[in-house]
This record gives structure tokens, C-alpha cells and sequence, in this order.
């Protein structure tokens, strides 16, 4: 069974704004599911979003990342830390990857699944290589002003991967249920 | 989610008190400013207390890098103090830690600057 909930495109101010409410509703599904015990082995609660190319659609991808791994039972410093490698993910695409292009746009969705959360992120940019990108941990870049943002999101997920669409990139970031937490 | 710097001057040291979320956009920028206005009004003795810092970002990471290398290519000393979990643990992760001067106590924080 697959419970996929598709939302509307958000790329106004106007509709940006009713993406808090979108989003509660896709959580309160999520939620009666769970309570009817329906988020069993092959269920999948999947939302998705597109977005604008602005620093207010990072903002609320971040939020959104911070709810949803609360939904997927995550304690609080691992919620702390998907929400953070989500924002990283959102500015990549954002700024890094469409530039700002008001014409491009960010989709996003985040899948919950019985084994783990999954966020993809994708934007419509010329591409990014993630192995050009230089060590931020080596000691002739230590001192550099960015270059962080991928570093980060792989040291908070437990799985990244990057898939060139041409144009634009495709990040997938995992992070792992343990069978302790709840909803399992 | 915006970002608020208030200035001080303590014994020769301006001591910048950060509060809220330093991030790409407003919250780096105001960083940067704030920073520079230190350095352009004759100061280059510089304590960031990031006690009141809730949230920070690669953005906001690079600001306190790119604010450090400012400071010290001005001949002066820029230092940490009051590092919440969630700045402390980043600066660990990215191997940023060491490079800082971080201090926890803002008396030995002011003294321990070059007279």
C-alpha cells in the first residue's frame, strides 16, 4: 500500500504561505495511520513539495524536515540534525544549483517508510559533481568562507546520494528508524 | 528566525552579543557588518558571545570563519565565547574547534587578549 500525497504546486507568495497547513494535513494522515497500525512493513507515506527559488523556501523545507522527522519518531538531536542537513540540501539547490533563477524551482519530498526516513531534493541547475567539491577538513581549506554544506548533510544522514537529471541534481538523503523508535 | 547583535565595550574588547539563528542571508550578513563596523571604528580585539545563538548553518559557519581570517589579516584577535551544544558540536565536526579561540567565561575571555 502506498499512501502518496501529492500537494500543489507552491510558487507565490500567496499559495508558499498555505504550505504549513498542506503540511499538517499530510502529517495528521500520517498520524491516523499510524494510530489505525497501517504504517506496517510495505506502507510508505510520501508528501511533496514544489518551491520557489528563495531563501524563504529553505527556510520552510527546514521546518518541514524538523515535523516530519518528529513524525518519524526521531529524538530530538537526530531531528536537529536531518532538519539541518535538509536546510544544507535546500541552499545547494537554491543557491548553488538554480541560483536564484525565479523561473526554476525546487521539488522536494519526504517519504516515510517502516525503515527510514527519506528527503529527496531536487533542483534545476547545470549539475553538481560531488566529487569536485574540496575537503572542507583539509588543512588548506580549513579557513575557507563555504564549502561546508555537503560535508555536513553527509555527516548527519546516514545515506546520500547524488543523481544527475541534465539538467539539475537530485539529492537523496536517508536516515535510518531504529527498531526501538516508535511507529515501528 | 532573524538574528540581533548588540555591542559592547569592555576593558579595550568589543564584545559582540549574538542572538538568534546565524544563517545564509540576514543572519550572516549581519555577522559580517557588525564585524567590520568593529574593525572600521579602530577595534580589533573581538569577542563573539554566541551564548544566544539558537541555530547555525554551513552559511553561518563560514561567516565566523571568514570574520576569524578579517580580524587576524587586520592585526587583531577575534574570540568565541559562550558556545551552545549545537555550535560547539559543529565546530567540532567540521575541525573548526582548535582554530577558534573558544572561551567559556567572559572576564578570562577579556583578559586573555594581547595588551
Amino acid at each position: 500500500m502506498q499512501n502518496k500525497i501529492t500537494l500543489p504546486i507552491l510558487t507565490s507568495g500567496k499559495s508558499a504561505s498555505t504550505l504549513p497547513s498542506l503540511l499538517s494535513s499530510a502529517i495528521d494522515d500520517w498520524q491516523a495511520d499510524s494510530a489505525r497500525g497501517s504504517l506496517a512493513d510495505s506502507t510508505t507515506s510520501r508528501v511533496s513539495f514544489t518551491l520557489d527559488s528563495s531563501l524563504d523556501s529553505v527556510n520552510k523545507l527546514e521546518q518541514t524536515a524538523e515535523q516530519v522527522a518528529q513524525r518519524a519518531g526521531f529524538d530530538e538531536d537526530t531531528t536537529t540534525h536531518v532538519a539541518m542537513a535538509v536546510r544544507e540540501a535546500a541552499v545547494n539547490a537554491v543557491l548553488h544549483g538554480n541560483a536564484y533563477d525565479p523561473n526554476k524551482h525546487v521539488i522536494a519530498s519526504f517519504e516515510i517508510t517502516s525503515d527510514a526516513l527519506v528527503v529527496r531534493v531536487t533542483d534545476q541547475g547545470p549539475g553538481l559533481d560531488p566529487d569536485s567539491i574540496p575537503d572542507p577538513l583539509a588543512p588548506e581549506n580549513i579557513l575557507r568562507g563555504s564549502g561546508r554544506g555537503i560535508f555536513l548533510i553527509k555527516a548527519f544522514m546516514d545515506e546520500v546520494h547524488f543523481r544527475q537529471l541534465h539538467p539539475g541534481t537530485e539529492l537523496t538523503l536517508i536516515k535510518h528508524r531504529r527498531p526501538a523508535q516508535p511507529g515501528n | 528566525m532573524s538574528m540581533k547583535v548588540q555591542t559592547r565595550q569592555v576593558d579595550g574588547v568589543t564584545i559582540l552579543d549574538l542572538s538568534g539563528r546565524i544563517t545564509l542571508g540576514e543572519g550572516s550578513i549581519t555577522v559580517r557588518d557588525a564585524v567590520r563596523d568593529a574593525l572600521a571604528k579602530g577595534s580589533n580585539k573581538i569577542l563573539l558571545n554566541l551564548g544566544e545563538i539558537t541555530y547555525i548553518d554551513s552559511s553561518g559557519i563560514g561567516e565566523l570563519v571568514s570574520a576569524f581570517t578579517t580580524v587576524k589579516n587586520a592585526g587583531g584577535e577575534l574570540k568565541l565565547l559562550n558556545l551552545t551544544k549545537k555550535v560547539h558540536d559543529l565546530l567540532q565536526i567540521t575541525k573548526l574547534y582548535t582554530v577558534f579561540d573558544v572561551k567559556d567565561d567572559e572576564a578570562s575571555a577579556i583578559s586573555s587578549f594581547k595588551k
